[in-house]
């Protein structure tokens, strides 16, 4: 009864029949969060470990997230690595062209604030988040993969809270 | 039957391409499906090293190349640290040279997994980047217990090591070394030796060894094209004279000298002669102490070395110029992806762009290192 | 042969092309060549039966001094395994050097690179475009006296 644990407390089950009753919200929300797909997309050292994750040790897949090569299927993007002036209008490209609703992940020191090219690194951007908003930031140089596990288990975190029907409403 | 007009097509593959092993574009002039002309535009990732050397102190430079090359980060520390050495004149401890080539030849083995795995990828056999990966992390946790690091180390100090080896790393290495040997035959079965794997690489990207050496090709890239050449042998750097093993070059076993499928099976071939350095190398490292000859302060008389080192990719070297002072006056980094990518326009026209991708994958390029 | 006999038939052939011997220096020794020689000083390096320098192995530009910029040559020979240091001193108020990319097609790219980042032009070279940093960067980096731009198309650039 996997599902109905992982919905919430307040879920009503009825003894006989396959019927349950929850919010809609609670239940867009579980299906969001467990199939976070990805964009396939690696900047530098961190996308080495990103693939690290995704690979049979870390196994990635087992929170639904899978990468995709094309930005229009994703749901969440990780800046894995250095972003530099050259290629961050790239990014934010990508980025717009993801659909709504969309997350980013900054991984690793460089793409918060530019790691150890913040002084002298006259090509490297300086963050990530000056050019596209970031939901969550995990730290590292590079981060490892357990970090980047919870920082992806935040952005689950983050989803769970979120009522899309409330947006529904008031559009 | 009317003429058909063809046009040539002008498309764009990256920055954003799963098949460009990062952040590179390749500018492509199609005929139908015939490459008629590619055009590398790299420096998506050009993070400014050569200007950081001349802000930094000498010791500080490691971590900077580290992040060069980040697949192979112990070769990348030990080319900049011997130039340093040569430069000072520092005689480095036994134990350092033996715990180095072991880290160096872990290194290759590591790096070669991913190029493993990720050329399978790209053919489209997802698996064998499954299983490498698996024997890559067994890797990556020797290098752990050693220096606390998975990827960037910072581990070879100029005369030294930042920290000594464990207890049980011989142990640990030896156990590996039992673990990854079987698998290589694994690999073979898996990806060398399948028939769509070898008609999708063999007889594509054909590179005359008279281009490759006049276009700079080195390292696997090299010796597939079927030069025996290999700086370990070559030119001994360290203690590589010490040790027994083979330079693997293409053989007329499948395909045609040159191609991607020999690109390939060289690094194949290369991580059984690493096991077998690091074999020899395991149960000989003497005592001692790791950290005796590293320097005070690292101050090099003012002078220029050009230093080289076999890395997995090839020939990377530091041309280090030192004014005498704690900052390096220039440090200008040949790196081996930089000259093999530029090899990619010679090799890949007249096939098609399927081809191409693998083709690209076979230089195994890491786009940190070209762009710096 | 060892470089003063290079040096030695070097200035036998090309008589003022060549510049000093200069050894001494730790570790490496290099001989100087004039910018407007070095293709022909090559194309002699490469075929000359005796050193078959068939490889470049690095092509780096310095910024040497206020006034100066060099191009240092780093040669190999896979046949008779031997290495040489070229360099080529060239004034910052019109750096011109002639392009060795027909003796080894490895200098294209390492020339484009030494043109981005220190504005070394090279005569001769087909494709002489900036390649690491974009079309419109502003300066070449890796001169001594270089100032970052402020922004570039609207981001900052320093921190």
């Amino acid at each position: 009864m996997g599902i109905l644990n992982r919905l919430d407390s307040r879920i009503e089950q009825f003894e006989t029949g396959n019927l349950m009753i929850t919010s809609v919200d609670k239940l867009l929300n579980y299906a969001r969060l467990s199939s976070m797909w990805q964009m396939f997309f690696g900047l530098a050292c961190c996308a080495i470990e990103m693939m690290a994750t995704s690979a049979s040790h870390y196994d990635l897949d087992r929170f639904g997230i899978i990468p995709r090569p094309s930005p229009r299927h994703c749901d969440i993007i990780l800046i894995s690595g250095t972003v530099t002036l050259k290629m961050a209008s790239r990014i934010k490209r990508l980025y717009d062209q993801m659909p709504e609703p969309k997350y980013v992940l900054s991984m690793g020191s460089c793409s918060n604030c530019g790691g150890p090219y913040w002084e002298h690194g006259y090509h490297v951007l300086k963050g990530i988040d000056r050019i596209i908003p970031v939901d969550v930031y995990v730290p590292g140089c590079p981060p490892r993969p357990e970090a980047l596990l919870e920082g992806l288990l935040k952005v689950q975190e983050k989803i769970r809270t979120q009522s899309i029907a409330k947006q529904i409403k008031k559009a | 039957m009317p003429e058909v007009r063809t046009e040539e097509m002008l498309i764009n593959m990256g920055p954003q391409h799963p098949s460009t092993h990062g952040v590179l574009r390749l500018f492509l002039t199609l005929e139908g499906e015939i490459v008629k002309d590619v055009r590398p535009y790299i420096g998506y990732l050009h993070r400014c090293f050569e200007k950081h050397t001349e802000a930094m102190t000498y010791p500080q430079v490691i971590p900077y190349t580290d992040r060069m090359d980040y697949l192979n980060s112990m070769s990348n520390e030990w080319s900049y640290v011997l130039g340093l050495e040569k430069l000072m004149g520092i005689e480095v401890p036994e134990r350092v040279e033996y715990i180095r080539v072991v880290m160096a030849e872990l290194q290759r083995i590591a790096s070669h997994l991913v190029a493993l795995g990720t050329y399978g990828n790209d053919a489209g056999a997802f698996t064998p980047f499954l299983y490498s990966f698996i024997d890559r992390e067994k890797v990556l946790e020797l290098f752990e217990i050693t220096c606390g690091a998975r990827l960037l180390y910072n581990y070879f100090w100029v005369g030294g090591l930042s920290h000594d080896i464990p207890a049980n790393f011989q142990s640990k290495v030896k156990a590996f070394i039992k673990e990854f040997e079987p698998n290589i035959k694994m690999y073979n079965d898996l990806l060398s030796y399948n028939k769509i794997f070898i008609e999708r690489t063999a007889n594509t990207g054909i590179l005359p060894l008279d281009v490759a050496i006049n276009a700079g090709a080195t390292g696997p890239i090299l010796r597939a094209s079927g030069l025996k050449y290999d700086l370990r042998k070559d030119e001994p750097y360290s203690i590589y004279h010490k040790f027994d093993f083979e330079i693997p070059v293409a053989e007329q076993e499948v395909g045609t000298v040159g191609d991607s499928w020999n690109r390939y099976m060289v690094r194949i071939k290369e991580m059984v002669q690493s096991l077998r350095i690091i074999e020899q190398a395991i149960d000989n490292i003497p005592e001692g102490d790791v950290s005796s000859a590293v320097p005070k302060r690292v101050k090099p008389p003012v002078g220029e070395i050009y230093s080289r080192t076999e890395t997995p990719k090839g020939e990377l070297g530091y041309y280090i110029i030192s004014d005498g002072s704690l900052n390096p006056y220039r440090v200008k980094a040949r790196s081996p992806s930089f000259v093999n990518l530029s090899i990619l326009p010679k090799i890949s026209k007249g096939h098609m762009m399927a081809d191409l991708v693998m083709i690209l994958g076979s230089l195994d390029i890491v786009l940190g290192c070209i762009d710096r | 042969m060892d470089i003063n006999d290079v040096y030695n038939l070097l200035k036998k052939v090309f008589e003022d092309g060549i510049g000093e011997l200069k050894t001494g220096i730790p570790v490496e020794d290099c001989i100087y060549v004039e910018a407007g020689k070095i293709e022909a000083v090559c194309f002699f390096l490469r075929d000359e039966e005796r050193l078959q320098f068939d490889a470049l192995m690095c092509l780096s530009g310095v910024d040497k001094d206020k006034t100066t910029l060099t191009t240092v040559y780093h040669l190999y020979s896979y046949a008779l395994k031997h290495r040489l240091t070229i360099k080529v001193d060239v004034p910052k108020d019109n750096p011109v050097v002639q392009s060795v990319y027909q003796v080894w097609s490895t200098a294209e790219w390492h020339e484009r690179e030494s043109y981005d980042l220190l504005g070394i032009k090279y005569e001769g070279n087909p494709d002489l475009r900036r390649i690491l940093l974009p079309e419109d960067w502003e300066g070449h980096p890796l001169l001594k006296d270089y100032k970052v731009q402020e922004f570039y198309n609207g981001m900052k650039v320093p921190y």
